[in-house]
């Protein structure tokens, strides 16, 4: 319906205040490609559902611009935008059957009951419910009124399709099969997908970018492995993933890599965006990036630590260590390393001091998040 | 200990049941005194004996073929349905408009919406009386239909605000999603989930109308007697049991009333 390189949703400059002092979303600037899985992820109050509802029409912005398709849609009511929509609650009509509730928008759109109960058949094979039709949605389990829910959120067929935390009630397991299920289908259909948690596994899962919200604004939007090896803000590194995060200041800078003073150890990073030195940066290191007693000379940061608690997990250990002087000035840094439970590991016992190692590319030197106090003055923008 | 437990009981049992005395009994003996052979409002002492012969159906039979008294059912009928139908509207949609969250002083619209509830129906009736005869439309029909639904707007008020505060509003946002304008939205999502709360509150409405004597007497004239009017009428003119065989009926309606009330609550409560 559009030209290939038209973004199917743009938020263009996007700002919501219920109360015109606090910004709940701030200058949101944002395009979903025709076809994506997209997932706003953040933590509860981060604006990630504002934005939807935003976008499906529930809430106005209070500036700035929203595009579907290209043409502004502020004063297009939500029943005119054609969007199909999952809650959180599924919103099943209680008093309708699961073919009551699917006919619904194919009645409102003046389908024959011939061509409306194909649909409904067919909508209701593609999640794989067949012969639910007479059920009522209280005779079903959360599962399945899940999958009613996404039924009838596609049977219109809708290009767009926005999810609010679809499977926050269902059990981990049912979950996890339901990410499937609903990647499945969005593949199968081409749908975009605009798509709201909380939960980071079930972004990483099931998207093809995600964009992770803090207070409001999006802290970084990428694919989920760009975002787990390349965060580029203190928030993303923490939010996504376990990550060990060090304070210090650049001391040098070579190219990409810098040096970095970090409780009284010098640290080689790799350097995320332009830094002087003198500059505060905040280091980044997963926990699996950190190698145990390596070979001397394995890497070009090797420190000795002092192992204070080990954990088994299973399929790794879970070691906590402190890097430098517990009784130094400024005191040590608390590391967590994770050590993969397999042949030869070695046996590591709490009290030990141990050589532990990471390569520079595997530290990231990112500039401090400053945003979170600037935040708390009402009234920025 | 066990006497005092004794004692504790007896007194328990006798005071409910002297509430119950007190509450029933009045209302209660009428309904055999509406079947008297005789036109007294007391009992005779075929009655007491139970003779067959001290009973009989002929206050019925006068109710039933007196024009008087089924004009009054009649105007009861016809000005207890108008106002119900108008109380019913109007009361679902102050309901609806006090649920949204975009209803600006919401404490003072309630308040204002149930005080014909909570003002003495004589202060009501008699302000009435003055405003619909400034209007011309004391002495009409349509001048009771509109003081009942007055009357009766808050019962529908109250119970569908009851039945709403259970309400889902992402019901209402996804079937604007699926593309519903308000209206349909209204007729096949919000009235079938709220319909048992505008049932009950449509029931009080017709009973406050078909209770009501105040503002009839105010207002009506001849023409308007409803039946609560007709009894009044005929105890101060012509006491006959007759009015009692009118009671009879008017207490055996309220049963079924407050009987259906309590179906559609449990009917909503089970769903």
């Amino acid at each position: 319906m559009e030209s290939a390189d038209t973004p199917h949703v743009v938020f263009d400059g996007v700002f919501k205040s219920y109360d015109g002092e606090v910004q709940v979303v701030e200058d949101l600037r944002l395009s979903v490609r025709e076809g994506e899985f997209l997932t706003l992820l953040g933590p509860s109050g981060s604006g990630k559902t504002t934005c939807l509802m935003m976008l499906a029409g529930f809430e106005a912005p209070t500036g700035g611009s929203i595009r579907i398709g290209g043409k502004p849609v502020e004063d297009v009511p939500p029943r005119k935008r054609d969007i199909g929509m999952v809650f959180q609650n599924y919103a099943l009509f209680p008093h309708m059957t699961v073919a009551g509730n699917l006919a619904f928008p194919l009645e409102v759109r003046g389908l024959r009951r011939n061509d409306a109960a194909e649909r409904v058949r067919r909508a209701l094979e593609l999640v794989r419910l067949e012969g639910f039709e007479g059920r009522r949605p209280g005779e079903l389990s959360g599962g399945q009124q899940q999958r009613v829910a996404i039924a009838r959120a596609l049977v219109f067929e809708p290009d767009l399709v926005l999810m609010d935390e679809p499977l926050g009630a269902l059990d981990r397991r049912l979950r996890e099969e339901m990410q499937f299920e609903i990647r499945r289908i969005q593949r199968t259909l081409g749908v975009t997908v605009v798509y709201v948690t909380h939960d980071q596994q079930e972004a990483m899962a099931m998207s093809d970018r995600v964009a992770v919200f803090n207070a409001g604004r999006i802290e970084q939007i990428a694919p989920p492995e760009v975002l787990y090896e390349e965060p580029e803000r203190p928030f993303v590194a923490t939010f996504i993933g376990d990550n060990n995060l060090l304070e210090g200041r650049v001391s040098s800078v070579d190219g990409d890599i810098c040096d970095v003073v970090a409780g009284g150890e010098t640290v080689k990073a790799f350097l995320v965006s332009p830094r002087q030195p003198g500059d505060a940066v905040v280091l980044a290191i997963r926990p699996e990036r950190i190698g145990l007693a390596p070979a001397p000379g394995t890497y070009s940061n090797e420190f000795d630590v002092v192992v204070e608690d080990i954990a088994f997990l299973g399929d790794h250990l879970r070691v906590r260590a402190a890097l430098g002087d517990r009784d130094a000035q400024g005191g040590a840094a608390d590391f967590i390393i994770k050590i993969p439970n397999v042949v030869g590991h070695g046996a590591v016992l709490a009290g030990d001091t141990v050589r532990v190692g990471w390569t520079p590319t595997d530290c990231r030197a990112l500039v401090p998040d400053e945003r979170r106090a600037a935040n708390a003055a009402p009234n920025q923008a | 200990m066990s006497g005092d437990g004794r004692f504790g009981r007896v007194a328990h049992l006798a005071i409910c049941t002297a509430v119950f005395v007190f509450l029933v009994a009045p209302i209660l003996v009428i309904v055999p005194l509406g079947f008297n052979a005789e036109p007294y409002f007391t009992f005779t002492e075929g009655m007491l004996r139970l003779d067959p012969a001290a009973y009989s159906l002929r206050w019925y039979e006068t109710v039933a073929t007196d024009e008087q008294w089924l004009r009054a059912l009649a105007n009861s009928l016809v000005i207890g349905v108008s106002a119900t139908v108008i109380a019913t509207v109007l009361g679902t949609m102050a309901a609806l408009g006090l649920a949204s969250p975009a209803m600006p002083a919401r404490p003072l619209v309630m308040g204002l919406l149930i005080s014909p509830m909570v003002t003495p129906v004589i202060i009501s009736a008699a302000g009435m009386f003055f405003f619909y005869s400034s209007l011309g439309l004391s002495q009409t029909h349509i001048g009771i239909v509109l003081a009942h639904a007055a009357l009766g707007t808050p019962f529908v008020v109250i119970t569908v605000t009851a039945t709403l505060a259970g309400f889902d509003t992402n019901l209402t946002r996804a079937a604007a999603s699926l593309g519903a304008d308000p209206w349909r939205t209204f007729r096949r999502v919000q009235l079938p989930l709220i319909a048992p709360g505008v049932f009950s509150g449509a029931l009080f409405a017709f009973a406050t109308s078909f209770d009501e004597v105040v503002t009839v007497l105010f207002m009506g004239g001849l023409e308007q007697r409803t039946i609560p009017r007709q009894m009044w009428a005929g105890i101060r003119e012509q006491i006959s049991p007759a009015i009692l065989a009118v009671a009879t009926f008017l207490i055996a309606f309220a049963l079924a009333l407050m009987g259906t009330v309590e179906w559609l609550r449990r009917r909503g409560a089970s769903d």
